[in-house]
């Protein structure tokens, strides 16, 4: 694949950066969406940025990696997110992490195929905790077995 | 007759099955109005529940998907007193017993009907703040004695002066909602149950220092706020609220930018770079945001709840506002109890108000029933308060005194099975996972401070170790650029300070 700078490799980026008017500002909103569409950040996607916006690669590399949201490898099949910052920890969120990567056979943060668990630092549900969100929808008061039946709902929607 | 019944479409309700229990209505009561509103605050009642009586709202809670029918075949539908009943909702203490100004229609309304919005009150200010010239509106945030409710403290009047002094072509307003401080969930709620009145304030800021483009800076841990609050300013725009120029185009553009997961961009300097479309990293000040921020122009960057005062100082004037709170502490803060406590939720009070009113009046102690061992006031840079400083009253300079912080109010509840120097450790890991790298007592310090306190719990020199820790701390709260280094050593210190044997481990302390 050619990695000239004038080549565009991935068209639905390229579409992405013209609806923001291919303004550098908008970076971020500009990987949310390319994110939003394939799931990650692929190199063609990135150099098809960096030529849309006339920015040059290592500033997006900036970014990307700057930002925790931004994923550059295929994600797992679901990824649930755990809270654990201080509130949750104050109801048993390390207690529910544990759990879950024993359950899940994975550990907190590690690349996975079927089930990802990854730390969040507060989702704003700290009254209700522990929390966790998987697919945008949060969960509030959660144990190992709410856990395992939330997690084996989002898998029935998905499939 | 059709019955109106409200079921909570806030995120934390939404958390515990809120959904669920509207569907369930829905089925089990096909003629009822089912009317979405923002949460009460009360949210270890949450779903909770309210239905329209002759004698007011009454509420229930929490209801699962699997009460509803047997609360509609009891009568809920008519308000009777069933066993998930609380009464009234407005006569419930801990409704009751707040000064919701900011918050006085969140949990009551629909938060995206306009209707509902002007029927409880808004739009007032607004309509006062257009006959008003900038600096009357300047002048009423200033006699208000507002303070920024992010954090920080600093006059609001003062900083819409400086930026309405300012000569230029463009201004911005900002809006931080990036509320990333755990045990903090006011902004979201505000966002989530009354957005207009967010949108009122800003559109009143933008007045009063000039602005013609706004931004709403939000975390992107916050789908559901998002999503409101798109719809919130599109149905703000439709209806003409923002008003327009002599030339037809529209007088203030308000946009929505998500974040993308960086703590530290909740930090001004930091969340304008972001909304530059850069890296997140800190910079040097001066020059102040308000003479030059965003894109180099005079900028104005508040907290959501700032911003969200602002409607009821406009419309009920400054004084009525100054008239809560004591000292330099003026008006309301919306409190939110979290961690492990009976009845967490959010509690708007005059500033003043004890912690031990927060913690036990309305929090009601733990609910894990344990003994309270300590409290993280003002978020993960705030310092853990034990019980003995519980009588301390909460506001800006009578938390400092006592060596607590204000921060957004958060309280976050450890009870005794808590290791303290775990906790002192985290907020270590939690700076070095944060952030934004640009100075060095802060990305190193954190790992180092991090890597020192594992040491001394355990057992290696501990003597030698703590001299080390505190002298970093030293470092760290003088050289850091801003308080994410500056900040994180208040948690670390007080932890040692006041549970020493918690880092020591029990039977060396117990031996010295």
């Amino acid at each position: 694949m050619a990695t000239l700078l004038n080549t565009i490799e991935d068209a639905q980026a390229r579409e992405i950066c013209r609806d923001h008017g291919d303004r550098p500002q908008e970076l971020l909103e500009i990987l949310h969406g390319v994110q939003a569409a394939h799931g990650h950040l692929t190199d063609a996607a990135l150099r098809t940025i960096a030529y849309s916006l006339n920015i040059s690669r290592a500033e997006i590399h900036g970014v990307v990696s700057f930002y925790h949201d931004y994923k550059r490898e295929k994600g797992a099949m679901q990824t649930i997110k755990i809270c654990r910052a201080e509130a949750c920890q104050a109801v048993g969120a390390n207690d529910l992490i544990a759990g879950a990567e024993r359950h899940f056979k994975t550990k907190l943060d590690e690349k996975s195929v079927a089930v990802k668990l990854e730390a969040t630092y507060c989702l704003g549900n700290c009254a209700l905790g522990p929390a966790i969100m998987i697919d945008e929808d949060l969960y509030g008061r959660v144990d190992l077995d709410r856990l395992k039946a939330i997690s084996a709902a989002h898998k029935e929607q998905s499939s | 007759m059709s019955v109106t019944i409200y079921v909570p479409c806030d995120a934390a309700a939404l958390s515990m099955g809120a959904n669920d229990v509207a569907n369930a209505i829905a089925k089990a009561a096909p003629d009822a109005t089912i009317i979405r509103n923002g949460s009460r605050g009360m949210l270890w009642l949450e779903p909770l529940v309210e239905v329209e009586t002759d004698k007011g709202r009454v509420a229930y809670g929490p209801v699962t998907a699997g009460d509803v029918q047997g609360l509609v075949g009891g009568g809920m539908l008519e308000g009777k007193d069933l066993p998930l009943c609380h009464g009234p909702t407005e006569e419930m203490p801990y409704l009751a017993n707040q000064e919701r100004l900011t918050f006085a229609r969140v949990g009551v309304t629909d938060p995206l009907c306009l209707k509902a919005y002007e029927a409880n009150g808004g739009l007032v200010g607004l309509g006062k703040a257009l006959k008003m010239d900038a600096q009357a509106i300047v002048d009423q945030v200033k006699e208000s004695g507002l303070r920024g409710r992010g954090g920080a403290g600093f006059p609001t009047g003062i900083k819409w002066h400086t930026a309405l002094a300012q000569e230029a072509d463009q201004k911005y307003l900002c809006c931080n909602a990036d509320e990333g401080d755990s045990g903090t969930f006011a902004d979201r709620m505000l966002m989530e149950g009354d957005p207009y009145a967010l949108i009122e304030g800003m559109v009143i800021a933008s007045l009063a220092i000039g602005a013609s483009i706004g931004y709403i800076y939000l975390r992107s841990e916050y789908p559901h706020a998002a999503t409101t609050l798109r719809q919130a300013i599109k149905n703000w725009e439709d209806a003409g609220f923002f008003g327009w120029n002599d030339d037809g185009s529209p007088r203030f553009k308000l946009h929505l930018r998500m974040g993308a997961g960086a703590y530290i961009c909740g930090e001004e300097s930091s969340m304008l770079e972001s909304l530059e479309g850069k890296r997140g990293e800190v910079k040097v000040k001066p020059p102040i945001p308000a003479i030059s921020g965003l894109f180099d122009k005079p900028t104005i960057v508040n907290n959501v709840l700032t911003l969200a005062a602002v409607p009821y100082i406009l419309s009920e004037g400054a004084k009525a506002y100054a008239d809560f709170g004591q000292g330099r502490s003026l008006g309301t803060q919306p409190f939110q109890l979290a961690g492990d406590i009976a009845c967490g939720g959010l509690v708007e009070k005059a500033f003043g108000v004890s912690m031990y009113e927060l913690l036990y009046d309305f929090g009601g102690g733990t609910r894990s029933g344990r003994d309270i061992k300590a409290v993280q006031a003002g978020g993960p840079l705030g310092s853990f308060v034990a019980a003995s400083e519980f009588d301390m009253d909460m506001g800006y300079e009578s938390m400092a005194q006592r060596g607590a912080m204000m921060g957004h109010g958060g309280l976050v509840v450890f009870n005794d099975a808590t290791n303290m120097g775990e906790m002192a450790r985290y907020a270590m890991e939690f700076c070095e996972i944060e952030s934004c790298g640009k100075c060095t007592p802060c990305r190193i310090g954190a790992v180092r401070g991090k890597e020192t306190i594992e040491k001394i719990m355990r057992g290696e020199e501990q003597s030698k170790n703590v001299e080390v820790l505190e002298d970093l701390c030293d470092l760290m709260e003088t050289a850091s650029l801003c308080a994410m280094g500056g900040l994180t050593p208040m948690p670390v210190r007080s932890a040692l300070k006041q549970f020493p044997a918690d880092f020591m481990g029990t039977a060396k302390a117990a031996a010295e």
